[in-house]
């Protein structure tokens, strides 16, 4: 797939002396759902803030659409719209002239069809005349968003959006993520809500102390790290393991109730019908089973576990 | 050129000038309306003509002068500083545009709203004295300069102040005692020799000097002296404010 973003060896020092970005190498595809996953300070945002220009970046270059972001950074900027993690607005400003601000800012002249549109699907119309620092915290983090769709964007930053907001906006987001992406917009995310990424990315991107350590399709990170297991229901209580089945590294939970397995989705030979054998032979039964795919928060946080 | 750009900081600070009309014009007419009356009519009574012209007549161009460099200064000072404090100039820093656009932006209006101040304390003025101008091309020249490179030196201090208070000291500490020192309220050349020759360091010395001959054809250094020196002041703000944006300087991390 044509890659829109392209980000290579970029470092980043703080005049701290933080080295906050050690050699990322990205490439985001057009039309693509990205979220960018990782802890507290991970550099999330300092990525973010670089190819954006908020924030010099070190060593490296970044390209949009093959274009340099310092060189050409008129043609990189117009192109990109960002929803910053910080509520920072304008107090005394109404929404409609914040909003027709960011558009005028960012070289196009007034559509006020267009700002009306974007007002309407964020559900801000009726507050358009309202000052900024009259409205709610999740009402400003709307009129955030409509400030970065206001020059229709074809790459879009979402850095954590959902960051203080109430189920009705999360849902009005990402219907508007969606809508945004079939109107191929490229849109890159950052957010601490596991599942939320799960729902809506294609790929998705973990970042931790400044590095990239994977990127990888949902689906495929899913199926190469995701784990099942399967929870065994026994009729009776099990006081102790049998040598016999020692092999399966099964654990013992709800007071030896129930059994668990773990097995990996990827390898060619489950072992679940040996452990059923097995199971039998040791004479043990089980009144019902289930199967569980371990989640990208699982994934997730062991990733971001593993020893540097 | 991104136009849209600059039409909408441009705009943007004006219409922040007419949320605080009161602070930005209102406040300066009254205080100027106030020397008038303690300078012009308590003092100046007493105070025989200067080089053929009335005291208060006199003291005209350095009012100006003195409104127009402090409201210069702390407009454009904080037209940067606020959205540097609030955090909003990300917007600014990823957009589209370019150094001279921004400047063309935020010092514009700054400057702008100085000439319209500038005008209105003129007309006051003329409510209590008769006003002659005898070069009109040239005292709007010297206000635009003077409005221009005052605003850049002031959007320098709002770019380097990390505080309200570095903020406020500097047109208090530093540009009220040069206007006051700088011969507005009388000529450098009724000061001792060593005074006179101290004056000639103070850059605001020369801006009502040349501002003061476009009204009455009198000055204390000499015309083309006047406007070198505010050339070269508006130049070297142009530099700083170049590197400031080339490296990032209090902007960007
Ligand atoms: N201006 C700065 N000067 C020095 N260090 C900084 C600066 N900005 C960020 N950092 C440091 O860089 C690291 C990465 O910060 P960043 O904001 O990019 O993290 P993040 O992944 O966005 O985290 P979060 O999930 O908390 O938003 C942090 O350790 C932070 O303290
Ligand atoms: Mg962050």
């Amino acid at each position: 797939m044509e890659s829109i973003l392209s980000v290579s060896n970029l470092s980043k020092t703080y005049a701290s002396g933080f080295k906050a970005l050690k050699g990322i190498n990205l490439e985001i595809r057009k039309g693509e759902i990205l979220a960018l996953l990782g802890p507290n300070g991970a550099g999330k945002t300092t990525l973010i803030s670089i190819i954006c220009g908020i924030v010099n970046a070190g060593e490296g270059t970044v390209t949009v659409a093959g274009h340099d972001i310092r060189k050409d950074f008129r043609v990189t900027r117009a192109m990109i719209g960002l929803v910053p993690q910080e509520l920072t607005t304008d107090a005394f400003e109404t929404v409609w002239a914040t909003v027709n601000f960011s558009r005028g800012l960012f070289g196009l002249p007034a559509n006020p069809e267009h700002v009306t549109r974007v007002l309407k699907d964020l559900s801000l119309w009726e507050k358009k005349d309202s000052k900024i620092r009259t409205l709610s915290g999740g009402m400003k983090r709307r009129v955030l968003i409509a400030k970065a769709l206001a020059h229709e964007p074809q790459i879009l930053f979402l850095d954590e959006p959902t960051a203080g907001v109430d189920v009705q906006l999360r849902q009005d987001m990402w219907n508007i993520v969606r809508r945004l992406r079939e109107a191929g917009v490229t849109i890159i995310l950052t957010t601490h809500y596991i599942e939320e990424a799960e729902e809506m990315a294609d790929r998705i991107g973990i970042i931790n102390h400044g590095e990239l350590i994977l990127v990888e399709d949902k689906h495929e990170l899913m199926r190469k790290l995701g784990k099942k297991q399967l929870t065994l229901h026994l009729h009776d209580r099990l006081e102790e393991m049998p040598a016999s089945l020692s092999a399966y590294r099964l654990e013992r939970t709800n007071g030896g109730n129930d059994l668990v397995y773990t097995y990996d989705t990827q390898s060619e030979r489950t072992g679940i019908t040996a452990l059923l054998r097995d199971l039998n032979d040791a004479g043990i039964r089980f009144k019902d089973l289930q199967t569980k795919q371990s989640s990208l928060e699982d994934i997730f946080v062991n990733l971001v576990k593993r020893p540097q | 050129m991104n136009l849209y750009a600059v039409k909408a900081i441009y705009t943007f600070e004006m219409a922040r000038a007419w949320r605080t009309v009161a602070q930005s014009i209102v406040s300066p007419v009254i205080s100027t309306s106030l020397y008038f009356i303690v300078f012009g009519a308590a003092i100046g009574s007493r105070i025989s003509q200067i080089e053929g012209v009335s005291y208060g007549a006199f003291i005209v161009p350095g009012l100006v002068m003195l409104s127009l460099l402090t409201q210069s200064v702390m407009n454009a000072s904080f037209g940067i500083y606020f959205p540097k404090f609030t955090g909003t100039i990300f917007e600014v820093l990823s957009a589209p545009v370019s150094v001279g656009e921004i400047l063309l932006g935020y010092v514009g209006a700054a400057a702008s709203k100085s000439i319209i101040l500038g005008a209105i304390i003129l007309l006051t003025a003329g409510l209590f004295v008769p006003l002659r101008i005898a070069h009109p091309f040239w005292m709007v020249a010297f206000l635009l300069l003077t409005a221009t490179s005052f605003s850049l030196f002031g959007f320098i201090l709002g770019v380097w102040a990390d505080g309200f208070e570095k903020l406020q000291i500097v047109p208090l500490l530093i540009i009220t005692p040069l206007t006051f020192l700088g011969g507005s309220f009388y000529s450098i050349k009724v000061l001792p020799p060593f005074w006179q020759t101290v004056s000639l360091f103070n850059p605001v010395v020369y801006l009502v000097s040349g501002f003061r001959w476009s009204f009455y054809e009198i000055s204390d250094v000499s015309v083309g002296i006047s406007l070198a020196m505010t050339a070269v002041f508006l130049t070297a703000c142009l530099v700083i404010i170049w590197w400031i944006f080339k490296t990032g300087y209090k902007l960007k991390s």
